[in-house]
């Protein structure tokens, strides 16, 4: 469970760039809650993920996950238990390494090695990778002594995704993780998220610029504005909802309209 | 060439070759590895040597490379500690360690600018007694970085090693994953350190001698034989690359060895190396400054004939 309280942070403060990014937040997460966050730009949604990460410290407020406060703990001591998945697939892997080398520091956050830092990858580890990549289906599994860098953007973003879910985290944060990838690599992503995601229970916020996804994926809808979220939305109410009637809404809560461009142009695709 | 290059030139430049080979690893760890160009390698050096020395003069000649290791170690923790906890570049960490070194050796020298051990002991007259003939120096150079290049590749590759290695390949993902990024520069640095003080302990005890100056212009040398080892074997697992490095070390002073016999003095040598590492660090993007100039000449020689006739086409329409 992640639990939010009156959240506040601020760039630049006392110069002219500064900039109040986070807004009294609050947001309480249930346990295997999958909820979809979409804004305006610069709405905060990706600094809502790097307040939760650690990638910086919020000035106020406190975080709590999974009933430890985390809200001043390490940004590499939080990770162990937190999956995040950036926009940019190459953020999420080392290029000059294998995909087995990579994988093999993913495991590195099981508890049972954290005093294994002399061990090497062991045939059961191989095997193990080796059975978990070809979930994947794009052949990944019989390439595993290749470099990350040789592989398409789609295939790192999904090696990443299973490196990020290797060990259960107790919260996958995805930041418009198929939004770099072609249409066709997108929707393949998409899917085994969800089919990870639902399998295994995981508490789970997508950032998405596509409204129809923001709708259909997962049990929840949040959206943000101005660094606070403005509107919430699960259950039968949700269900019933058209993308006309989630941007309605928001022109309502947040007293103007929806200024996103890759929204419009998203709106143009699905129409 | 044969009068030029003699069996014991060979020699010489062979045993000089694995000696500092240790510095090229050293080199390999923080800047190919590590993505970190560290500037205290010429004051960790000197260090290596004058600790090895005073230790190898009191009659510990094993002791003394153990402590010349150590004292790199404390040195590049140091360094690491400095960017990591301190908030100092990279490059001016290492520029800052340098300097205070040069005051830390001349005071473990006891305040001299220069020793000698010609009396005493070390692991060379060691193993002159043991094996005898006059391969006897290459062949503690050798074993020497054998068991550091077994070493380095068994430990890059264990889950600590790759926890190095990505955090010098890609720093977002280390963040994101549960690897403290502060304690793998530490890490590394500290080993990197150690064995750039133990090729200065070891090129103590080989010439017999330390000089406050030895490590002048060292992390260039390194980076050098560095450079020269990669291109000559490329990239490939990390045995591979270990093996190139200290192949490239050998070539290194091959090619100072035949400088030498062609009395160029031994003061150029350093331009050399300068120009060495700064043509092959430079070469990437050379080669990609010449496959554009390329590409521009190619399209001007295509499009050569319609901008002329597009040029006429535009004189004709003013004549009419």
């Amino acid at each position: 469970m992640l639990f939010m309280k009156n959240i506040s942070k601020t760039f630049y403060p006392g110069t002219v760039n500064e900039k109040c990014a986070l807004k009294d937040l609050n947001l309480t997460l249930a346990d295997g809650d999958f909820a979809t966050i979409v804004g305006s730009n610069g709405a905060g949604k990706s600094t809502l993920f790097n307040a939760i990460t650690g990638a910086f410290y919020v000035d106020r407020g406190l975080i709590v996950l999974d009933g430890e406060d985390i809200t001043y703990q390490k940004e590499h001591v939080r990770s162990r238990v937190i999956g995040h998945l950036f926009q940019d697939p190459l953020k999420g892997t080392a290029p000059h390494m294998t995909i087995e080398e990579n994988m093999a520091l993913a495991y590195l956050r099981a508890k049972s090695s954290k005093n294994a830092y002399f061990s090497r990858i062991k045939a059961a580890d191989k095997a193990r990778f080796r059975e978990q990549l070809a979930l994947l289906g794009m052949g990944l599994e019989d390439r595993m002594k290749q470099p990350v860098g040789l592989l398409s953007g789609g295939q790192r973003q999904a090696l990443t995704l299973l490196m990020a879910t290797m060990v259960t985290p107790k919260i996958l944060l995805l930041d418009e993780h198929t939004a770099a990838l072609d249409p066709a690599t997108a929707k393949k992503v998409l899917e085994l998220t969800k089919k990870i995601v639902e399998e295994r229970r995981i508490t789970c916020l997508m950032v998405t610029h596509n409204m129809q996804q923001a709708l259909a994926l997962g049990n929840r809808t949040l959206m943000m504005d101005a660094g606070n979220i403005v509107l919430d939305v699960s259950g039968e109410k949700r269900r019933g909802m058209t993308v006309e009637d989630l941007l309605e809404q928001f022109a309502l809560r947040a007293g103007k309209r929806l200024d996103n461009d890759r929204i419009l142009f998203s709106k143009v695709e699905n129409s | 060439m044969g009068s030029i290059i003699t069996l014991s030139i060979v020699q010489s430049a062979l045993e000089l070759g694995f000696i500092y080979a240790l510095v090229a690893l050293a080199l390999f760890v923080s800047f190919s590895i590590l993505n970190i160009a560290d500037l205290s390698t010429d004051g960790c050096f000197t260090l290596g040597c004058a600790v090895c020395a005073t230790v190898t003069l009191a009659g510990h000649p094993v002791l003394g490379l153990v402590a010349a290791m150590a004292a790199g170690a404390a040195s590049g923790f140091i360094t690491a500690f400095l960017q990591t906890r301190m908030g100092i570049q990279s490059i001016l960490a290492g520029i800052i360690v340098n300097t205070g070194l040069y005051t830390v050796n001349i005071a473990v020298m006891g305040f001299a600018s220069n020793m000698n051990l010609f009396a005493c002991d070390t692991v060379f007259s060691w193993a002159k007694e043991a094996i005898g003939g006059t391969w006897y120096k290459l062949i503690v150079a050798v074993v020497v970085v054998l068991l550091v290049g077994i070493f380095l590749a068994w430990f890059l590759n264990t889950r600590l090693g790759l926890s190095i290695r990505a955090t010098g390949d890609n720093p977002d993902m280390v963040r994101a994953s549960s690897i403290n990024t502060g304690l793998m520069i530490t890490i590394g640095l500290c080993v990197a350190n150690a064995l750039t003080g133990l090729s200065g302990g070891l090129l103590a005890q080989y010439q017999k001698s330390c000089d406050i100056n030895l490590g002048t212009g060292m992390v260039t040398i390194a980076l050098a034989s560095l450079i020269i080892g990669e291109s000559i074997l490329g990239r490939g697992g990390m045995p591979k690359r270990v093996l190139g490095v200290v192949l490239g070390s050998c070539l290194y002073r091959f090619v100072v060895a035949i400088a030498m016999r062609l009395n160029v003095p031994a003061e150029c040598l350093k331009l050399v190396s300068a120009l060495i590492v700064a043509f092959a660090i430079a070469l990437p993007y050379l080669k990609k400054q010449a496959a554009f100039l390329r590409q521009r000449r190619a399209a001007k020689e295509e499009n050569q004939v319609f901008l002329q006739q597009l040029a006429d086409g535009q004189k004709g329409g003013e004549e009419e």
